[in-house]
């Protein structure tokens, strides 16, 4: 049995508001949380198969090129080496997120600095890494363009609307800034790893992946499979934050090793491979005007970029995704390009574009703030938009006023235009600052079944993956609320591509997808149940593994009887939000101390709201926002990708040099959730939280800057070098 | 990482030995060594395990103190007379690397911990001091974290450790057993070297020396400070830092023993800051002309020009921190 | 000499190039320790040796001969699980969870650095013990990188731990 949905159109019910078990929302703790801190919980590269080989992938130092020759005789003498494969089929490029095609291919023709052209497979680790080392791969090498700012850039997206240059002219209070962000890295801990296995008809691939009927599907395409001949699974995933979206290359290699040689094969990237050859987060130039009259009201609103990919890449990092809709402004310009250089792959780092996007518009408005005299809390208040400003769509739902008004309050937030340098404690300067948050919502085709099973508990199965986002917990929530039963009776399994097809875990698409397709299933469930009482399902009461309605009571496995009861879910987005704007919206407070010697700043402690549709589990969507705001600081304060500009490698490509934050980075952070309901966003009224949390928080650091010490830095992150470099004299 | 032979030493005359071989190192805590040899910059033939050698120890020598080579940097900075007698010593060590790393690295290795230039760690990249004669990608490249002063055309790499900073500022001697049994002893000021046209040389051991210990003089007291300026509040490299003995009588420097950190290829230590400041009254522009002589010969390379006025600033921070300047 | 890891004795590796890391991952099986980095850059390897954390990865196993290793699967298990394994899932202290089993080895052995009395760079007085403020705990827990950002978190579940065993 199935239920499918093609949401057309909002969904009002509120199922969840009526069932009555109360799990849904509740901050129940995850379900797989002792495997996780116990060390039983397994991620790819730690399956047992007997006769494993190792594979260590091989890089070229050349930035664009193509391989003319490998000497295999030399490493293939060495002790303990069985192969070296630089089969065509494997890839140059990580696929883009839900490409469901091969990426590039062959990987011999070289298109960035590092690129795995060649796999060297042996008897152990060391003899793999080893070897791979010493691999001698002759290249012809060709020059590339390697700076954005040195190539003429394509136009990628560009809206009109009015005459800017016009409002620009004619404002009483304008900002016209130019801010830059450099390069980011997903840098998940898990390296990227595949153990793949080959039985000469299937193919299994334990691997570390975010989006598994995808992945399946470029990986079967890359390979030349079919996709029934492929199965992945990705139970536990070390974080993926974008870099595992889509397969990337030392899962087709590993697929292709286990082909050639029969036996098991493992491949896991170096640290340094995973810097080198996954997908970035694009650097950006970035252009922010707004004109506005004399009470801060915005009459022009202006956001160009540019960003940069590879040739032949069709992403470019949406960094305006959230400038359409977020401030009013009749007389619009929005502009993005993309410069074609040879970097690794530009991708999908946790947020695109938002991530970079939101902090340079909240920057500009904390400018306008102090040049209209007016609050920074009170101008953005001031600017919400009525309706979409460029399409002129209602919003489905939009919390941001409340979360301005009520994170101001938890935080303590000084209502006053600001001047800045006004606290001192010793050597520091001590400033507070805010942004407005918001990420654009989305909804992906999603499967699920939830089976029922003789006794009362359940089962709830798909290829969904939880990298660390809580959907163990959240899926098990969905389907205790709907059947009424306790999380505890319910199996959630997850990341395996024999289960239905869910979502993926990518672009906070996730909990409302999969989350409504569980709910569907359990929809359907539902009315079996109440077939088999002969009642409506609407007179269904489930709770606590009991079934009541208006004439008696029965409890759910008396019901059920010996037989199993099972239900596939079918969620699909439709035209439910074509007629409206959806996102989620949030504001970040910050307090910063800023070294009047050094320009060192640490953040002192920070608040963030955020309103995002229904709640699935308050204790898991905290810890999201947290992360986010975690993002921030290291977005803000550390973060960037240093790209030699000679032969444009990645210098600092490890963990010691690439600075994401350590907890002493990390201040007391105080999280505060809106509950929302969105009709129109999904079925479960829930929208994304995945990302939101780091949708403008940069920015808030960055105003805390200027209000403790005086500093407009206008280039990310800002290192001591760039605050004292614009901190004013004493 | 390649294959070596492994050898234990039992006794320090036959790590000396083995150390002799040009294609031998030392294995102690390990923390710089394997991290180098798993990036293959390190291919030593032979590795000599001397983590058990009896070089543990932190024993009082005359009026000042013995730290043992494998006395570890833990161990160093929660000693309780290191605390109250070289507060800048334990300050130095616990602002480097983390309690995982600190545990296990010691006293000898961390003076001869390797620069962390993106270059010598990349073995696809240029770098004199990995491979004399191939070239340094860090003077056009990426030099955000390199030396400012005492660089050289070859190399512009910097010391990355905290702990040898403050040795610098202490003037604490290094004890060295040779080949032939003998010892010798140099003073932490002249260990390292500047890199000049034999940047493969980051110190003064010879093949065959191996670091026994670290002699620090009899405690001075005064005002001790460690200050490290890092692009995160903790776990990494310093971009600049300051290790300061500082003491004070009527308003007046008795003493100024300063290093600084990140700023060169050795722990710098220049002998005419303490004799511009020691008997002069602690100001702003005293402490800018502490900085003139510091800096009169640095050089930037693009991206690291920061580091001049940044050490200028964190100079001037330090001493007013401890003479009480601004406060 | 064998190497113990949680009381079980395991012979050196043939090859000396074998890491602490590897060798419990892959000889001895025990796959909770995690590799981030290989590099001592992550702490996802942190294990203690002789009751004190250390990063595995930079750690040659056959050095390790005589020692004592204790892994996350020696702090608890899921039948038995130490309070900082059941502190971190109530204060939902990861996310992922590839770095948490090396950040419950550096929370297990702060606790035991903190009330031995050693300092860090958060310790305001050299000359006295060091308190178990939330600097010293963020300040300690700093050679543990957690990309989820847990680590607000972490230091509740720590203090959790820390403050039910006072």
């Amino acid at each position: 049995m199935s239920v499918h949905l093609k949401q057309d159109r909002p969904d009002t019910r509120n199922v969840l508001d009526k069932t009555r078990q109360g799990v849904i929302g509740a901050p129940l703790p995850r379900p797989e949380g002792l495997l996780k801190t116990t060390g039983t919980a397994t991620y790819a590269a730690e399956y047992a198969a007997e006769g494993c080989l190792e594979g260590v992938l091989v890089t070229v130092p050349v930035v664009r090129g193509a391989v003319t020759a490998i000497d295999e005789e030399q490493v293939r003498a060495m002790p303990g080496v069985v192969a070296v494969l630089s089969d065509k089929r494997m890839t140059g490029r990580p696929a883009q997120g839900m490409a469901g095609e091969a990426p590039f291919q062959p990987a011999q023709e070289v298109c960035y600095w590092g690129q795995p052209v060649a796999l060297v497979v042996a008897q152990s680790f060391e003899q793999a890494r080893d070897a791979a080392k010493r691999l001698v791969v002759e290249c012809r090498g060709e020059d590339a363009p390697l700076d954005p700012a040195a190539v003429d850039a394509e136009e990628s997206e560009s809206t009109r609307q009015g005459d800017l240059a016009h409002a620009m002219a004619e404002a009483a209070h304008s900002v016209d800034i130019t801010v830059t962000t450099e390069g980011h890295a997903s840098a998940a801990m898990e390296p990227h790893a595949a153990l793949a296995q080959w039985d000469g008809e299937r193919l299994t691939v334990h691997a570390s992946l975010q989006m598994l009927k995808f992945n399946r599907a470029e990986l079967a395409d890359s390979l030349g499979l079919e996709q029934d001949q492929v199965r992945l699974l990705s139970p536990y995933v070390g974080g993926g934050f974008g870099s595992k979206l889509g397969v990337s290359q030392e899962v087709v290699a590993a697929a292709l090793a286990a082909m050639q040689l029969g036996r098991p094969v493992r491949v896991v990237m170096s640290r340094q491979q995973v810097f080198q050859v996954v997908e970035r987060r694009s650097e950006t130039h970035q252009r922010v005007r707004l004109a506005a009259d004399a009470q801060g009201r915005l009459t022009g609103f202006g956001h160009e970029a540019r960003v940069s990919n590879l040739p032949g890449e069709s992403f470019a990092e949406p960094v305006l995704q959230s400038s359409h809709l977020l401030y009013a402004g009749d007389n619009r310009l929005l502009r993005l390009e993309v410069a074609r250089i040879h970097r690794m792959t530009a991708g999908s780092v946790r947020a695109p574009g938002e991530a970079v996007g939101v902090q340079t518009v909240e920057q500009a408005m904390d400018m306008l703030a102090a040049k209209a005299g007016i609050d920074p809390v009170e101008l953005r208040l001031r600017n919400l938009p009525d309706k979409h400003p460029e399409n002129g769509k209602a919003f489905s739902s939009r919390k941001l006023a409340e979360c301005l008004e009520r994170g101001a309050a938890a935080f303590g937030w000084e209502e006053r235009p600001r001047a800045p340098r006004h606290t001192r404690e010793g050597e520091w300067w001590i400033g507070t600052g805010m942004a407005s948050a918001a990420r654009v919502h989305s909804v992906v085709e999603a499967k699920a079944r939830v089976t029922l099973r003789p006794g009362g508990t359940a089962l709830v199965e798909t290829d969904m993956t939880d990298i660390g986002t809580g959907t163990y917990a959240i899926l098990g929530q969905v389907a205790g609320e709907m059947l009424g039963l306790a999380p505890a009776d319910i199996e959630v399994r997850l990341g395996d591509t024999e289960l239905p097809p869910g979502s993926g875990s990518g672009g906070s698409v996730g909990a409302a997808s999969c989350g409504s397709a569980v709910f569907l299933a359990c929809e359907g469930l539902r009315r079996k149940l109440a077939e088999r009482l002969g009642i409506n399902s609407d007179d269904l009461t489930l709770k606590d593994g009991f079934v009541r309605w208006s004439g008696g009571e029965k409890a759910l496995p008396e019901l059920l009887g010996n037989a199993p009861l099972d239900c596939v879910g079918h969620f699909e987005p439709g035209d439910s939000t074509q007629d409206l704007a959806v996102s989620s919206f949030g504001a970040f407070f910050a307090e910063v101390a800023v070294n009047r010697w050094t320009g060192e700043t640490r953040v002192r402690r920070m608040t963030g709201a955020f309103g995002f549709g229904r709640v699935l589990n308050a204790r898991t969507a905290r810890s999201q926002c947290l992360g986010g705001m975690t993002w921030c600081i290291g977005n803000a304060l550390t973060e960037s990708l240093l790209f030699d500009p000679v032969d444009g490698h990645l210098a600092n490509c490890d963990l010691a040099e690439y600075h994401v934050p350590v907890n002493r980075d990390v201040p007391d952070c105080e999280v505060l959730l809106l509950e929302e309901r969105d009709a129109a966003a999904s079925p479960i009224q829930a929208k994304g939280v995945g990302e939101l949390g780091l949708c403008g928080g940069a920015g808030a650091i960055a105003n805390a800057i200027h209000d403790a010490c005086g500093a407009r830095v206008f280039a990310y992150p800002m290192t001591p070098d760039r605050v004292l470099a614009a901190m004013p004299e004493g | 990482m390649r294959p070596f032979d492994y050898q234990r030493a039992e006794r320090l005359e036959h790590a000396s030995q083995l150390a002799a071989d040009a294609d031998t190192l030392p294995l102690a805590g390990g923390t710089n060594l394997v991290d180098l040899m798993k990036l293959e910059v390190e291919t030593p033939q032979t590795l000599v395990d001397i983590s058990r050698l009896p070089l543990r120890s932190i024993a009082e020598e005359g009026a000042g103190l013995r730290i043992g080579a494998l006395v570890t940097n833990t161990a160093t900075a929660a000693d309780p007379r290191v605390r109250a007698d070289y507060p800048v010593l334990a300050r130095a060590i616990l602002a480097g690397a983390s309690q995982q790393l600190r545990n296990r690295a010691t006293t000898g290795g961390n003076l001869c911990q390797r620069t962390r230039c993106y270059y010598f760690t990349n073995i696809d990249q240029p770098c004199n001091k990995r491979e004399p004669g191939s070239g340094c990608g860090a003077i056009e490249g990426i030099a955000r974290i390199h030396a400012v002063l005492g660089t050289s055309p070859h190399c512009i790499a910097t010391y990355p450790g905290d702990m040898a900073v403050a040795l610098a500022a202490l003037d604490a001697r290094v004890e060295i057993a040779r080949e032939n049994g003998s010892s010798r002893s140099v003073p932490v000021r002249d260990f390292h070297r500047l890199p000049g046209d034999t940047p493969e040389r980051d110190n003064v051991l010879e093949p065959g020396e191996i670091i026994t210990a670290v002699t620090l003089p009899a405690p001075v007291g005064g005002t001790q400070l460690y200050r490290k300026v890092r692009e995160r509040s903790s776990y990494a490299f310093a971009l600049c830092s300051v290790a300061a003995l500082v003491a004070l009588e009527d308003n007046r420097f008795t003493r100024a023993d300063l290093a600084f950190g990140g700023l060169a290829h050795k722990p710098w230590h220049d002998p005419r800051i303490a004799e511009l400041l020691v008997g002069s009254e602690p100001s702003l522009a005293l402490f800018d002309r502490a900085a003139d002589l510091l800096l009169e010969g640095a050089q930037g390379y693009g991206e690291n020009d920061f580091k001049i006025p940044l050490a200028r600033r964190t100079l001037a921070a330090v001493l007013c921190e401890a003479s009480g300047v601004g406060a | 000499m064998p190497i113990a890891i949680n009381g079980e004795d395991y012979p050196l590796p043939a090859d000396p190039r074998t890491s602490l890391l590897d060798f419990i991952r892959r000889e001895a099986g025990l796959t909770g320790t995690k590799k981030g980095c290989d590099h001592g850059q992550c702490g996802a390897c942190t294990v203690l040796v002789g009751g004190v954390r250390i990063n595995s990865c930079l750690s040659l196993a056959v050095t390790n001969d005589g020692e004592e290793v204790t892994t996350i699967e020696g702090l608890g298990t899921l039948a038995a699980p130490a309070a900082m394994q059941m502190a971190f899932v109530a204060q939902d202290a990861f996310q992922c969870g590839y770095c948490t089993p090396g950040q419950i080895c550096s929370a297990t052995a702060l606790l035991e650095e903190v009330a031995a009395g050693w300092p860090s760079d958060a310790t305001a007085d050299l000359g006295a013990a060091p308190e178990l403020t939330d600097e010293e705990i963020r300040e300690r827990m700093s050679g543990n990188l957690c990309r989820c950002g847990a680590y607000a978190n972490i230091l509740a579940a720590i203090r959790e731990v820390a403050e039910e065993a006072a």
